[in-house]
C-alpha cells in the first residue's frame, strides 16, 4: 500500500464532496520532533522550578526534610504527567493540534472529517507507547504511517483520526489575467463567442490551471505545456494573423483564458 | 456553460472571508460559546460556500480557488458536525460507583484470561525455580538484581533497618507510580498486535512473582512475603490485570469475532471501555505506589499481622466493588430499555 492515499475525501450530508490533503510521514516527522523538544522545555523547567523550591525549604528543620524529598518524588510524577499528558492536553484545546503541529500547519481530525471526542485524543496518545517502540525510535508508529494507505500510527487507527495538512490558501488573484486591455481578440468578438461556445469546462479549467500555475513550471516544460495549449486552442477557433501576429504561446493562452473568464456565457 | 469567475469570487469573497474569520476565532478561543445567531450565521455561511463549491467544481474548476473553498468547507464541515455519543458530561461519583464496576464485569472474561495467563507464568516460575534454583538470576531482571539475595538474609537486614518515612519514601513512591502505569499501558496497547504481546508481559510478570513467592515461601519467609507485598500488591497486581483485560478487549476488537462491522466501528465502541478500564487501573495504581513506598517497605515484625490484615482488606473491598457497584443502575437501565 505505501501511503497510496493522499487525500481524506468527504462527502457530506449535503451532497457536497471534497478532499483535505492528509499529512505526509516526513512532516509528522517533524512535528514530532519539535513536540519533543517542547516537552524536554517543560520538564527541565519544572524540575529547575521545584528544585528551587526544595532550596528555599531546606533551611527550615522538618519541612525541608519533607520538601527535599517531596519534591524530587513530584519531578518524577511531573516528567511522567508532562511525557503523557502534553499530547492528550494541548489536541483536545488547540482542536487537534499541538505545538509541532502548529508549526507544521498540522492537525488531528477524525477520520470521517469530523472534529476530535476527547475519547479519542486520549486513545492515539496512549497508544503513542506502542508506537514509539522500540525505546523511542518510533519504528511501529513509523512502519505503521508508511504501510497504512492513510498514514496512520496504530493510535490513529485505535482512534479513529488521521493527521492532515493545512496549509492556508487564498484564492488565486486573477485581476492579472481577466479584464486586462491586452487582449487582442476583443477585437474579433465574433471569434471571442466561437472559442468560448466550442470550449467545455473540463478544458476552460484546464486552460486556467496552466495559466494561474505557470510559475510553478520549469522553463522548459512551461514552454512545452504552452505551446501544446496554444496549438490546441488554435485549432477549435483560429483567430486571424493580425490579431495574434507576435504573440508567444503563452500570451495566446492568456488571450484565451481572458476571453472564457471575462464574461458569463452562463 | 462557464462561470464568470472574477464576478464569482468578487461576489462571494466577502462570505469565504467572513467564514475563514470565524473558524479563525473559533481556532483562537475553542472554549468560547458561541451564541444562537452567531451559529445561526455560521451555519449560512458554511452552506453557502459549500453551495459555492459545489458551483465552482461544476462550471468553472479552477483548481486554487476550489482548494481553498475546500478547506474552509472541511474546516466548517468538522466544526459543525462532531462525533455523536459523548455528550454525556463526566460525573466522577457515577463513573466510580456505576461505570467502572459494571465496564469491568462486562469484560470479566478478558480479566479471568487475563489473571489466568498471569497465574500460569507464576506457576512456571515458581516451578523452574524449584526445579533449578541455580536459574533464579536468569528470571531476576537487573532493576530488581537486590531480590537475586537470599530471602532471609534480606529479611534480617530490612527488619534491623531504621524506617525513616522522608528519607527518599515520595521518590520511590513516584517511581512506582509512573513505572507501573506505564507497565498498565504498555499491556494494553500491545493488544493491538493482536494480544500476542499482552499475553506475553502478563506470563513474563507472572514468572517473576512465581520466582519471588517461591523464593521466599521455600526460605521460610511466607508472613514477611505477605506483609510486604499484599498491602500494595492487592491493589497493584488487580490493576496490571485490568491493563491485561484492557488489551484482550482491543485484541477481540482486532479479530473482530462474532460482528461484520468494520476496525474502525470496532473500535469505535470499545474505546469508552478502553478509556474507564485503565483509567480504574490508573486510580489503583497511584494508591498502590502510595502504599508500597509509606507502608510495605515498613518491615516491622510486630505490625506484619496489620499489614497483612490490611491488604487483605483492600483485596476483599476491591473485589466487593467490582462484582457488587452499579449493579442496580444497571438493572434499572435494562427495565427502562
Amino acid at each position: 500500500m505505501l501511503g497510496t492515499t493522499t487525500t481524506l475525501k468527504v462527502q457530506t450530508p449535503e451532497g457536497v464532496t471534497f478532499e483535505i490533503p492528509l499529512a505526509s510521514p516526513f512532516s509528522r516527522c517533524l512535528a514530532l520532533a519539535i513536540d519533543v523538544a517542547v516537552v524536554f522545555a517543560i520538564t527541565i523547567l519544572l524540575s529547575q522550578v521545584i528544585g528551587i523550591l526544595s532550596i528555599a525549604a531546606s533551611g527550615i528543620p522538618v519541612l525541608g526534610r519533607v520538601f527535599g524529598d517531596f519534591g524530587s518524588g513530584a519531578a518524577i510524577v511531573l516528567q511522567f504527567v508532562v511525557a503523557t499528558g502534553y499530547g492528550m492536553a494541548t489536541e483536545w484545546l488547540w482542536s487537534g493540534r499541538t505545538v509541532g503541529k502548529r508549526m507544521m500547519k498540522l492537525r488531528v481530525i477524525d477520520e470521517r472529517g469530523l472534529s476530535l471526542g476527547l475519547k479519542q485524543v486520549i486513545i492515539r496518545n496512549l497508544f503513542r507507547l506502542l508506537d514509539m517502540m522500540p525505546s523511542t525510535f518510533y519504528l511501529i508508529g513509523g512502519i505503521s504511517c508508511l504501510v497504512t494507505a492513510r498514514c496512520q500510527r496504530l493510535g490513529d487507527i485505535a482512534a479513529g483520526t488521521l493527521v492532515i495538512r493545512e496549509a492556508e490558501v487564498t484564492p488565486p488573484a486573477l485581476a492579472g489575467i481577466i479584464g486586462t486591455d491586452r487582449n487582442s481578440f476583443a477585437t474579433a468578438p465574433h471569434l471571442e463567442a466561437r472559442l468560448r461556445q466550442r470550449t467545455t469546462p473540463e478544458e476552460a479549467r484546464i486552460v486556467l490551471d496552466a495559466v494561474t500555475r505557470r510559475n510553478e513550471l520549469d522553463p522548459e516544460s512551461r514552454l512545452e505545456l504552452f505551446s501544446r495549449l496554444a496549438e490546441y486552442f488554435r485549432g477549435i477557433a483560429e483567430f486571424p494573423e493580425e490579431i495574434t501576429i507576435g504573440l508567444s504561446d503563452e500570451q495566446y493562452v492568456r488571450n484565451v483564458v481572458e476571453t472564457l473568464f471575462r464574461r458569463a456565457s452562463v | 456553460m462557464i462561470l464568470d469567475l472574477d464576478k464569482f469570487i468578487a461576489k462571494e469573497r466577502f462570505y469565504w472571508d467572513e467564514l475563514a474569520a470565524l473558524l479563525g476565532r473559533q481556532d483562537a478561543q475553542p472554549d468560547r460559546r458561541e451564541s444562537l445567531d452567531e451559529a445561526k450565521r455560521f451555519y449560512y455561511l458554511y452552506q453557502r460556500t459549500s453551495s459555492d463549491l459545489v458551483k465552482l467544481k461544476t462550471f468553472a474548476g479552477e483548481a486554487e480557488t476550489t482548494r481553498f473553498l475546500e478547506r474552509l468547507v472541511a474546516r466548517s464541515y468538522s466544526r459543525l458536525h462532531e462525533d455523536g455519543g459523548e455528550k454525556v458530561p463526566f460525573r466522577p461519583w457515577r463513573w466510580l460507583t456505576r461505570t467502572f464496576p459494571s465496564t469491568f464485569r462486562r469484560h470479566w472474561i478478558a480479566f479471568a484470561l487475563s489473571i489466568g495467563t498471569f497465574c500460569v507464568g507464576a506457576g512456571f516460575g515458581a516451578t523452574a525455580l524449584k526445579l533449578n534454583y541455580d536459574s533464579k538470576a536468569d528470571f531476576i531482571p537487573p532493576q530488581f538484581s537486590h531480590l537475586n539475595e537470599k530471602p532471609s538474609k534480606r529479611v534480617e537486614r530490612e527488619e534491623k533497618k531504621d524506617f525513616d518515612a522522608f528519607q527518599g519514601r515520595h521518590e520511590f513512591s513516584a517511581q512506582l507510580m509512573t513505572h507501573n502505569t506505564k507497565v498498565t499501558i504498555l499491556t494494553m496497547v500491545t493488544g493491538f498486535l493482536w494480544g500476542v504481546f499482552t499475553l506475553i508481559l502478563l506470563f513474563y510478570n507472572g514468572t517473576l512473582i512465581g520466582v519471588v513467592i517461591y523464593d521466599y515461601i521455600a526460605d521460610g519467609q511466607g508472613v514477611f512475603l505477605s506483609a510486604w507485598l499484599l498491602p500494595h500488591g492487592s491493589f497493584e497486581l488487580p490493576a496490571i490485570f485490568m491493563g491485561g483485560q484492557a488489551g484482550l478487549v482491543i485484541a477481540r476488537t482486532m479479530f473482530g469475532w462474532g460482528t461484520n462491522l468494520r476496525l474502525r466501528q470496532r473500535f469505535a465502541r470499545i474505546r469508552g471501555d478502553l478509556l474507564t478500564l485503565v483509567g480504574g487501573a490508573g486510580l489503583l495504581l497511584i494508591w498502590a505506589g502510595i502504599v508500597e513506598s509509606f507502608l510495605s517497605q515498613y518491615h516491622d515484625p510486630q505490625f506484619y499481622p496489620w499489614k497483612i490484615a490490611f491488604g487483605a482488606v483492600q483485596l476483599i473491598g476491591l473485589i466487593l466493588y467490582l462484582s457488587l457497584c452499579g449493579r442496580r443502575g444497571a438493572r434499572e437501565k435494562t427495565f427502562s430499555h
